[in-house]
Protein backbone atom coordinates (compact mmCIF):
# COMPACT_ATOMS: atom_id res chain seq x y z
CA UNK A 1 0.00 0.00 0.00
CA UNK A 2 1.37 3.41 -0.93
CA UNK A 3 1.34 5.91 1.91
CA UNK A 4 2.48 9.48 2.33
CA UNK A 5 3.56 10.63 5.76
CA UNK A 6 4.80 14.12 6.47
CA UNK A 7 7.92 13.57 8.54
CA UNK A 8 9.58 16.60 10.08
CA UNK A 9 7.75 18.83 7.62
CA UNK A 10 8.66 16.94 4.44
CA UNK A 11 6.37 14.53 2.62
CA UNK A 12 7.69 10.95 2.43
CA UNK A 13 6.02 8.40 0.18
CA UNK A 14 6.69 4.69 0.33
CA UNK A 15 5.05 1.42 -0.60
CA UNK A 16 4.60 -0.50 2.65
CA UNK A 17 3.02 -3.70 3.87
CA UNK A 18 0.02 -2.91 6.10
CA UNK A 19 1.79 -4.65 8.97
CA UNK A 20 4.78 -2.27 8.85
CA UNK A 21 5.15 -0.51 12.19
CA UNK A 22 5.59 3.26 12.18
CA UNK A 23 8.94 2.94 13.97
CA UNK A 24 10.27 0.71 11.16
CA UNK A 25 8.86 3.09 8.58
CA UNK A 26 10.73 5.96 10.19
CA UNK A 27 14.01 4.10 10.66
CA UNK A 28 14.15 2.00 7.50
CA UNK A 29 11.96 3.69 4.88
CA UNK A 30 12.48 7.32 5.87
CA UNK A 31 16.06 6.59 7.00
CA UNK A 32 15.70 8.44 10.30
CA UNK A 33 17.40 6.27 12.91
CA UNK A 34 17.18 8.76 15.79
CA UNK A 35 14.04 7.03 17.04
CA UNK A 36 15.12 3.97 19.01
CA UNK A 37 13.44 0.64 19.64
CA UNK A 38 13.75 -0.58 23.22
CA UNK A 39 11.13 -3.00 24.43
CA UNK A 40 9.04 -3.38 21.27
CA UNK A 41 6.03 -3.93 23.57
CA UNK A 42 4.81 -0.34 24.19
CA UNK A 43 6.36 -0.21 27.65
CA UNK A 44 9.62 1.74 27.50
CA UNK A 45 8.89 4.84 25.44
CA UNK A 46 12.21 4.78 23.54
CA UNK A 47 10.27 4.88 20.27
CA UNK A 48 8.19 7.96 21.21
CA UNK A 49 7.53 10.39 18.34
CA UNK A 50 4.86 13.02 17.77
CA UNK A 51 1.86 12.08 15.67
CA UNK A 52 -0.03 15.26 14.80
CA UNK A 53 1.79 16.97 17.64
CA UNK A 54 1.18 14.43 20.41
CA UNK A 55 3.54 11.84 21.86
CA UNK A 56 2.83 8.26 20.78
CA UNK A 57 4.79 5.02 20.92
CA UNK A 58 5.68 4.34 17.30
CA UNK A 59 6.19 0.61 17.95
CA UNK A 60 2.43 0.40 18.55
CA UNK A 61 1.21 2.38 15.55
CA UNK A 62 0.99 0.98 12.03
CA UNK A 63 2.63 3.06 9.32
CA UNK A 64 -0.67 2.95 7.42
CA UNK A 65 -2.37 4.59 10.40
CA UNK A 66 -0.01 7.55 9.91
CA UNK A 67 -0.88 7.85 6.21
CA UNK A 68 -1.67 11.50 5.49
CA UNK A 69 -0.66 12.55 9.01
CA UNK A 70 2.25 14.55 10.44
CA UNK A 71 5.07 12.93 12.35
CA UNK A 72 7.90 14.68 14.15
CA UNK A 73 10.98 12.77 15.25
CA UNK A 74 14.01 13.84 17.28
CA UNK A 75 15.69 14.81 13.99
CA UNK A 76 12.99 17.42 13.40
CA UNK A 77 13.58 19.45 16.54
CA UNK A 78 16.79 21.43 16.04
CA UNK A 79 16.76 24.49 13.78
CA UNK A 80 18.38 24.29 10.35
CA UNK A 81 21.49 26.05 11.67
CA UNK A 82 21.89 23.40 14.37
CA UNK A 83 20.44 25.45 17.24
CA UNK A 84 18.98 22.92 19.64
CA UNK A 85 15.32 22.87 20.63
CA UNK A 86 14.97 24.32 24.17
CA UNK A 87 14.21 20.83 25.49
CA UNK A 88 17.34 19.39 23.86
CA UNK A 89 19.34 22.31 25.26
CA UNK A 90 17.93 21.68 28.73
CA UNK A 91 18.80 17.96 28.56
CA UNK A 92 22.32 18.96 27.50
CA UNK A 93 22.76 21.52 30.27
CA UNK A 94 21.26 19.38 33.04
CA UNK A 95 23.23 16.27 32.04
CA UNK A 96 19.92 14.47 31.62
CA UNK A 97 21.42 11.51 29.78
CA UNK A 98 24.13 8.95 30.17
CA UNK A 99 24.06 6.24 27.48
CA UNK A 100 21.47 8.25 25.56
CA UNK A 101 19.33 5.35 24.46
CA UNK A 102 16.14 6.61 26.06
CA UNK A 103 16.87 10.24 25.21
CA UNK A 104 15.09 10.72 21.86
CA UNK A 105 11.91 9.27 23.36
CA UNK A 106 12.33 11.22 26.60
CA UNK A 107 12.76 14.50 24.74
CA UNK A 108 9.73 13.89 22.49
CA UNK A 109 7.57 12.85 25.47
CA UNK A 110 8.74 15.86 27.48
CA UNK A 111 7.86 18.34 24.75
CA UNK A 112 4.40 16.80 24.41
CA UNK A 113 4.00 16.95 28.20
CA UNK A 114 4.80 20.67 28.35
CA UNK A 115 2.46 21.34 25.42
CA UNK A 116 -0.32 19.91 27.59
CA UNK A 117 0.85 21.17 31.00
CA UNK A 118 3.00 24.28 30.34
CA UNK A 119 3.47 25.09 34.04
CA UNK A 120 4.28 21.51 35.04
CA UNK A 121 5.41 20.85 38.60
CA UNK A 122 7.97 18.21 39.53
CA UNK A 123 5.10 15.81 40.30
CA UNK A 124 3.50 16.54 36.91
CA UNK A 125 6.79 15.78 35.16
CA UNK A 126 7.41 12.54 37.03
CA UNK A 127 3.87 11.34 36.37
CA UNK A 128 3.77 12.66 32.81
CA UNK A 129 6.91 10.70 31.89
CA UNK A 130 5.73 7.42 33.44
CA UNK A 131 5.67 5.84 29.99
CA UNK A 132 9.40 6.40 29.45
CA UNK A 133 12.01 4.23 31.11
CA UNK A 134 15.64 5.19 31.67
CA UNK A 135 18.11 2.56 32.82
CA UNK A 136 20.95 5.00 33.56
CA UNK A 137 20.12 8.35 35.07
CA UNK A 138 17.74 7.58 37.91
CA UNK A 139 15.51 10.22 36.29
CA UNK A 140 16.63 13.04 38.58
CA UNK A 141 18.39 15.11 35.93
CA UNK A 142 15.71 14.36 33.35
CA UNK A 143 13.10 15.88 35.65
CA UNK A 144 15.42 18.84 36.25
CA UNK A 145 15.83 19.38 32.53
CA UNK A 146 12.10 19.33 31.83
CA UNK A 147 11.47 21.78 34.67
CA UNK A 148 14.22 24.04 33.33
CA UNK A 149 12.65 23.94 29.86
CA UNK A 150 9.25 24.69 31.40
CA UNK A 151 10.69 27.71 33.20
CA UNK A 152 12.35 28.94 30.05
CA UNK A 153 9.12 28.63 28.13
CA UNK A 154 7.15 30.80 30.54
CA UNK B 1 7.94 -8.21 16.74
CA UNK B 2 5.91 -7.86 13.59
CA UNK B 3 2.27 -8.86 13.14
CA UNK B 4 1.28 -11.59 10.70
CA UNK B 5 0.35 -10.21 7.29
CA UNK B 6 -3.18 -8.88 6.85
CA UNK B 7 -5.23 -6.85 4.42
CA UNK B 8 -5.94 -3.30 5.51
CA UNK B 9 -9.20 -1.48 4.94
CA UNK B 10 -9.70 2.08 6.15
CA UNK B 11 -13.26 3.35 6.53
CA UNK B 12 -14.52 6.87 7.12
CA UNK B 13 -18.02 6.27 8.45
CA UNK B 14 -19.98 3.90 10.67
CA UNK B 15 -21.94 2.67 7.64
CA UNK B 16 -18.72 1.82 5.81
CA UNK B 17 -17.44 0.03 8.89
CA UNK B 18 -20.57 -2.11 9.06
CA UNK B 19 -20.39 -2.86 5.34
CA UNK B 20 -16.76 -3.92 5.68
CA UNK B 21 -17.67 -6.17 8.63
CA UNK B 22 -20.42 -7.76 6.55
CA UNK B 23 -18.04 -8.34 3.67
CA UNK B 24 -15.14 -9.81 5.61
CA UNK B 25 -17.02 -11.59 8.38
CA UNK B 26 -15.15 -13.54 11.00
CA UNK B 27 -11.78 -12.94 9.34
CA UNK B 28 -11.91 -9.25 10.16
CA UNK B 29 -11.04 -7.19 13.23
CA UNK B 30 -11.86 -3.55 13.85
CA UNK B 31 -8.88 -1.34 14.69
CA UNK B 32 -9.62 1.73 16.82
CA UNK B 33 -6.57 3.08 18.68
CA UNK B 34 -4.81 -0.25 18.28
CA UNK B 35 -3.41 -0.26 21.82
CA UNK B 36 -4.94 -3.58 22.74
CA UNK B 37 -5.16 -5.17 19.31
CA UNK B 38 -1.69 -4.35 17.95
CA UNK B 39 0.21 -5.73 20.98
CA UNK B 40 -1.79 -8.97 20.58
CA UNK B 41 -1.07 -9.06 16.86
CA UNK B 42 2.64 -8.44 17.44
CA UNK B 43 2.70 -11.41 19.80
CA UNK B 44 0.69 -13.32 17.17
CA UNK B 45 -1.99 -14.02 19.75
CA UNK B 46 -4.30 -12.41 17.20
CA UNK B 47 -3.87 -12.77 13.45
CA UNK B 48 -6.89 -11.32 11.67
CA UNK B 49 -6.87 -11.70 7.87
CA UNK B 50 -8.41 -8.26 7.49
CA UNK B 51 -7.98 -5.19 9.69
CA UNK B 52 -10.70 -2.57 9.36
CA UNK B 53 -9.32 0.77 10.56
CA UNK B 54 -12.12 2.82 12.14
CA UNK B 55 -9.69 5.30 13.70
CA UNK B 56 -10.86 8.10 11.40
CA UNK B 57 -14.60 7.65 11.82
CA UNK B 58 -15.11 11.16 13.18
CA UNK B 59 -18.88 10.76 13.66
CA UNK B 60 -18.10 8.40 16.56
CA UNK B 61 -15.82 10.86 18.35
CA UNK B 62 -16.68 13.40 21.01
CA UNK B 63 -18.75 14.00 24.13
CA UNK B 64 -22.32 15.35 24.09
CA UNK B 65 -24.89 16.28 26.69
CA UNK B 66 -27.82 13.86 26.53
CA UNK B 67 -29.89 15.61 29.19
CA UNK B 68 -29.93 13.06 31.98
CA UNK B 69 -26.77 11.40 30.69
CA UNK B 70 -23.42 12.13 29.06
CA UNK B 71 -22.96 10.46 25.66
CA UNK B 72 -19.43 9.54 24.61
CA UNK B 73 -18.62 8.41 21.10
CA UNK B 74 -16.92 5.00 21.04
CA UNK B 75 -13.89 6.40 19.19
CA UNK B 76 -13.21 9.18 21.67
CA UNK B 77 -9.62 8.85 22.82
CA UNK B 78 -8.74 8.47 26.50
CA UNK B 79 -6.96 11.85 26.36
CA UNK B 80 -10.06 13.59 25.05
CA UNK B 81 -12.23 11.97 27.74
CA UNK B 82 -9.79 12.86 30.50
CA UNK B 83 -9.78 16.61 29.77
CA UNK B 84 -13.41 16.98 28.70
CA UNK B 85 -15.32 19.58 30.75
CA UNK B 86 -18.67 17.76 30.59
CA UNK B 87 -17.08 14.48 31.70
CA UNK B 88 -15.28 16.21 34.57
CA UNK B 89 -18.43 18.04 35.67
CA UNK B 90 -21.08 15.33 35.29
CA UNK B 91 -19.36 11.93 35.38
CA UNK B 92 -16.04 12.73 37.08
CA UNK B 93 -15.43 9.09 38.03
CA UNK B 94 -14.79 8.34 34.36
CA UNK B 95 -12.20 11.12 34.15
CA UNK B 96 -10.52 9.81 37.31
CA UNK B 97 -10.35 6.25 35.98
CA UNK B 98 -9.21 7.35 32.53
CA UNK B 99 -6.30 9.32 33.99
CA UNK B 100 -4.98 6.02 35.35
CA UNK B 101 -5.00 4.21 32.00
CA UNK B 102 -1.42 3.38 30.94
CA UNK B 103 0.64 6.49 30.25
CA UNK B 104 0.27 9.70 28.24
CA UNK B 105 1.32 8.04 25.00
CA UNK B 106 -1.23 5.24 25.46
CA UNK B 107 -3.98 7.75 26.23
CA UNK B 108 -3.17 9.68 23.04
CA UNK B 109 -4.10 6.60 21.00
CA UNK B 110 -6.45 4.33 22.94
CA UNK B 111 -10.21 4.88 22.81
CA UNK B 112 -12.99 4.33 25.31
CA UNK B 113 -14.78 2.05 22.86
CA UNK B 114 -11.71 -0.11 22.32
CA UNK B 115 -11.20 -0.38 26.07
CA UNK B 116 -14.71 -1.70 26.51
CA UNK B 117 -15.05 -3.83 23.38
CA UNK B 118 -11.84 -5.61 24.34
CA UNK B 119 -13.59 -6.94 27.47
CA UNK B 120 -10.43 -7.14 29.56
CA UNK B 121 -11.08 -7.65 33.31
CA UNK B 122 -7.80 -5.78 33.99
CA UNK B 123 -8.99 -2.64 32.20
CA UNK B 124 -9.81 0.38 34.36
CA UNK B 125 -12.72 1.85 32.39
CA UNK B 126 -15.29 -0.99 32.71
CA UNK B 127 -15.24 -0.74 36.52
CA UNK B 128 -16.31 2.91 36.30
CA UNK B 129 -19.03 2.12 33.77
CA UNK B 130 -20.41 -0.63 36.02
CA UNK B 131 -20.37 1.64 39.07
CA UNK B 132 -22.24 4.36 37.15
CA UNK B 133 -24.69 1.99 35.40
CA UNK B 134 -23.66 3.01 31.91
CA UNK B 135 -25.41 1.82 28.77
CA UNK B 136 -23.53 0.79 25.62
CA UNK B 137 -25.07 1.51 22.25
CA UNK B 138 -24.27 -0.82 19.36
CA UNK B 139 -25.28 -0.67 15.71
CA UNK B 140 -25.94 -3.89 13.80
CA UNK B 141 -26.13 -4.85 10.14
CA UNK B 142 -29.79 -3.80 9.92
CA UNK B 143 -28.74 -0.31 10.98
CA UNK B 144 -30.79 -0.57 14.16
CA UNK B 145 -29.39 0.58 17.49
CA UNK B 146 -29.22 -1.80 20.40
CA UNK B 147 -28.78 -0.69 23.99
CA UNK B 148 -26.86 -2.98 26.32
CA UNK B 149 -26.48 -2.40 30.06
CA UNK B 150 -22.98 -2.56 31.48
CA UNK B 151 -24.04 -5.67 33.46
CA UNK B 152 -25.05 -7.51 30.30
CA UNK B 153 -22.20 -6.17 28.18
CA UNK B 154 -19.25 -7.91 29.83
CA UNK B 155 -19.92 -11.59 29.30
CA UNK B 156 -16.58 -13.34 29.83
CA UNK B 157 -12.79 -13.15 29.55
CA UNK B 158 -12.17 -10.86 26.55
CA UNK B 159 -15.80 -11.47 25.61
CA UNK B 160 -18.65 -9.01 25.31
CA UNK B 161 -22.28 -9.02 24.20
CA UNK B 162 -21.26 -7.41 20.90
CA UNK B 163 -21.83 -9.58 17.85
CA UNK B 164 -18.87 -9.96 15.49
CA UNK B 165 -20.62 -7.86 12.83
CA UNK B 166 -21.75 -5.13 15.25
CA UNK B 167 -20.17 -1.76 15.92
CA UNK B 168 -20.04 -0.15 19.35
CA UNK B 169 -21.05 3.45 18.70
CA UNK B 170 -21.69 5.21 21.99
CA UNK B 171 -21.43 4.95 25.76
CA UNK B 172 -24.18 6.66 27.79
CA UNK B 173 -23.47 7.46 31.41
CA UNK B 174 -26.18 8.78 33.75
CA UNK B 175 -25.09 12.08 35.28
CA UNK B 176 -23.86 11.62 38.83
CA UNK B 177 -25.54 14.78 40.08
CA UNK B 178 -22.77 15.57 42.51
CA UNK B 179 -22.75 12.15 44.22
CA UNK B 180 -19.38 11.32 45.80
CA UNK B 181 -17.01 9.14 43.77
CA UNK B 182 -13.55 7.58 43.87
CA UNK B 183 -11.21 5.53 41.71
CA UNK B 184 -8.55 3.47 43.46
CA UNK B 185 -5.88 1.50 41.62
CA UNK B 186 -3.12 -0.60 43.13
CA UNK B 187 0.00 -1.12 41.03
CA UNK B 188 3.57 -2.04 41.83
CA UNK B 189 5.04 0.38 39.31
CA UNK B 190 3.79 3.57 37.66
CA UNK B 191 2.13 2.92 34.28
CA UNK B 192 1.24 -0.69 35.14
CA UNK B 193 -2.13 -2.32 34.80
CA UNK B 194 -4.03 -2.62 38.07
CA UNK B 195 -3.33 -5.58 40.32
CA UNK B 196 -6.74 -4.65 41.73
CA UNK B 197 -8.78 -1.50 41.17
CA UNK B 198 -12.06 -0.12 42.52
CA UNK B 199 -14.53 2.42 41.14
CA UNK B 200 -17.16 3.70 43.56
CA UNK B 201 -20.05 6.16 43.62
CA UNK B 202 -21.92 6.55 46.88
CA UNK B 203 -24.39 9.03 48.33
CA UNK B 204 -27.95 10.37 47.88
CA UNK B 205 -29.33 6.85 47.74
CA UNK B 206 -26.90 5.77 45.03
CA UNK B 207 -24.41 2.95 45.60
CA UNK B 208 -22.28 1.61 42.75
CA UNK B 209 -19.00 -0.29 43.07
CA UNK B 210 -17.07 -1.81 40.14
CA UNK B 211 -13.94 -3.94 40.44
CA UNK B 212 -10.84 -4.27 38.26
CA UNK B 213 -9.12 -7.64 37.92
CA UNK B 214 -11.27 -9.44 40.50
CA UNK B 215 -12.86 -11.98 38.15
CA UNK B 216 -12.51 -13.33 34.61
CA UNK B 217 -14.57 -10.36 33.43
CA UNK B 218 -15.26 -6.84 34.73
CA UNK B 219 -17.63 -7.24 37.69
CA UNK B 220 -19.40 -5.18 40.30
CA UNK B 221 -19.07 -5.71 44.06
CA UNK B 222 -22.75 -6.58 44.41
CA UNK B 223 -22.48 -7.51 48.09
CA UNK B 224 -20.97 -4.11 48.93
CA UNK B 225 -23.67 -2.29 46.96
CA UNK B 226 -26.44 -4.24 48.71
CA UNK B 227 -24.96 -3.54 52.15
CA UNK B 228 -24.64 0.17 51.40
CA UNK B 229 -28.25 0.32 50.22
CA UNK B 230 -29.28 -1.24 53.50
CA UNK B 231 -27.40 1.47 55.33
CA UNK B 232 -24.16 -0.29 56.30
CA UNK B 233 -21.16 1.89 57.06
CA UNK B 234 -18.11 2.02 54.79
CA UNK B 235 -16.03 -0.39 56.86
CA UNK B 236 -18.74 -3.05 57.13
CA UNK B 237 -19.68 -2.77 53.46
CA UNK B 238 -16.07 -2.82 52.23
CA UNK B 239 -15.45 -6.03 54.19
CA UNK B 240 -17.73 -7.72 51.63
CA UNK B 241 -15.76 -6.56 48.56
CA UNK B 242 -14.46 -10.04 47.71
CA UNK B 243 -17.78 -11.84 48.26
CA UNK B 244 -19.19 -13.56 45.21
CA UNK B 245 -16.29 -12.73 42.88
CA UNK B 246 -13.56 -15.08 41.68
CA UNK B 247 -10.13 -13.52 41.20
CA UNK B 248 -7.24 -15.58 39.91
CA UNK B 249 -3.65 -15.72 41.07
CA UNK B 250 -0.73 -14.72 38.86
CA UNK B 251 2.85 -13.44 39.14
CA UNK B 252 1.67 -10.25 40.82
CA UNK B 253 -0.76 -11.51 43.41
CA UNK B 254 -2.35 -14.59 44.95
CA UNK B 255 -6.11 -14.97 45.21
CA UNK B 256 -5.99 -14.10 48.91
CA UNK B 257 -3.93 -10.98 48.29
CA UNK B 258 -6.37 -9.80 45.61
CA UNK B 259 -9.27 -10.36 48.00
CA UNK B 260 -7.43 -8.36 50.65
CA UNK B 261 -6.69 -5.55 48.19
CA UNK B 262 -10.33 -5.42 47.09
CA UNK B 263 -11.45 -4.90 50.69
CA UNK B 264 -8.80 -2.29 51.46
CA UNK B 265 -9.29 -0.35 48.21
CA UNK B 266 -13.08 -0.44 48.52
CA UNK B 267 -12.81 1.03 52.01
CA UNK B 268 -10.53 3.78 50.69
CA UNK B 269 -12.88 4.42 47.78
CA UNK B 270 -15.96 4.69 50.01
CA UNK B 271 -14.12 6.99 52.41
CA UNK B 272 -13.00 9.23 49.56
CA UNK B 273 -16.49 9.21 48.01
CA UNK B 274 -17.86 10.35 51.39
CA UNK B 275 -15.54 13.32 51.03
C1 LIG C 1 1.51 -0.05 27.39
C2 LIG C 1 0.02 -0.10 27.58
C3 LIG C 1 -0.50 0.09 28.85
C4 LIG C 1 -1.87 0.06 29.07
N1 LIG C 1 -2.33 0.25 30.33
C5 LIG C 1 -3.65 0.22 30.57
C6 LIG C 1 -4.16 0.42 31.89
O1 LIG C 1 -3.42 0.64 32.85
N2 LIG C 1 -5.51 0.37 32.07
C7 LIG C 1 -6.37 0.15 31.03
O2 LIG C 1 -7.58 0.14 31.26
N3 LIG C 1 -5.93 -0.03 29.77
C8 LIG C 1 -4.60 0.00 29.51
N4 LIG C 1 -4.14 -0.20 28.23
C9 LIG C 1 -5.11 -0.47 27.15
C10 LIG C 1 -5.61 0.80 26.54
O3 LIG C 1 -6.56 1.39 27.38
C11 LIG C 1 -6.25 0.53 25.17
O4 LIG C 1 -6.31 1.76 24.52
C12 LIG C 1 -7.62 -0.03 25.17
O5 LIG C 1 -7.69 -1.21 25.92
C13 LIG C 1 -8.10 -0.39 23.78
O6 LIG C 1 -8.50 0.74 23.07
P1 LIG C 1 -8.06 0.90 21.55
O7 LIG C 1 -8.84 2.04 21.01
O8 LIG C 1 -6.60 1.00 21.48
O9 LIG C 1 -8.64 -0.44 20.91
P2 LIG C 1 -8.07 -1.43 19.81
O10 LIG C 1 -6.82 -2.07 20.27
O11 LIG C 1 -8.06 -0.77 18.50
O12 LIG C 1 -9.25 -2.51 19.83
C14 LIG C 1 -9.44 -3.38 20.93
C15 LIG C 1 -10.55 -4.37 20.61
O13 LIG C 1 -11.82 -3.72 20.56
C16 LIG C 1 -12.43 -3.86 19.28
N5 LIG C 1 -13.08 -2.57 19.00
C17 LIG C 1 -12.49 -1.35 19.09
N6 LIG C 1 -13.39 -0.38 18.84
C18 LIG C 1 -14.57 -1.01 18.59
C19 LIG C 1 -15.90 -0.54 18.28
N7 LIG C 1 -16.19 0.77 18.17
N8 LIG C 1 -16.88 -1.47 18.07
C20 LIG C 1 -16.61 -2.78 18.19
N9 LIG C 1 -15.39 -3.28 18.49
C21 LIG C 1 -14.38 -2.41 18.68
C22 LIG C 1 -11.31 -4.22 18.34
O14 LIG C 1 -11.76 -4.98 17.25
C23 LIG C 1 -10.40 -5.03 19.24
O15 LIG C 1 -10.85 -6.34 19.35
C24 LIG C 1 -2.76 -0.17 27.98
C25 LIG C 1 -2.25 -0.36 26.70
C26 LIG C 1 -0.88 -0.33 26.48
C27 LIG C 1 -0.36 -0.54 25.10
S1 LIG D 1 10.01 0.32 21.83
FE1 LIG D 1 8.07 1.29 21.77
S2 LIG D 1 7.62 1.53 23.85
FE2 LIG D 1 9.47 0.42 23.94
S1 LIG E 1 20.41 7.51 29.50
FE1 LIG E 1 20.69 5.36 29.27
S2 LIG E 1 18.66 4.64 29.26
FE2 LIG E 1 18.38 6.70 29.74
Amino acid sequence: MQITVTVNGAATTHDVEPRRLLVHYLREDAGLTGTNIGCDTSSCGACTVHLNGEAVKSCTVLAVQADGQEVTTIEGLAAADGTLHPMQQAFHECHALQCGYCTPGMVMASISLLDEVPDATEADVREGLEGNLCRCTGYHNIVKAVLQAAGGAQ
Amino acid sequence: MIPAAFDYVRVDSADEALAALAEHGDDAKLLAGGHSLLPLMKLRLAAPAVVIDIGRVDELKGVTDGGDHVAIGALTRHRDVEINDLVNAEVPLLAAATRHVGDAQVRHRGTIGGSIAHGDPASDIPSALLAMNATMVARGQDGAQREISADDFFSGFLETALNADELLTEIRIPKLGGVGFSFQKFTRRAQDWAIVGVSAVHGNGTAGVGLVNMDSKPVRAAAVEAALREGAGAADAAALAAEGVHPSSDLNASVEYRQHLARVLTKRALDEAAG
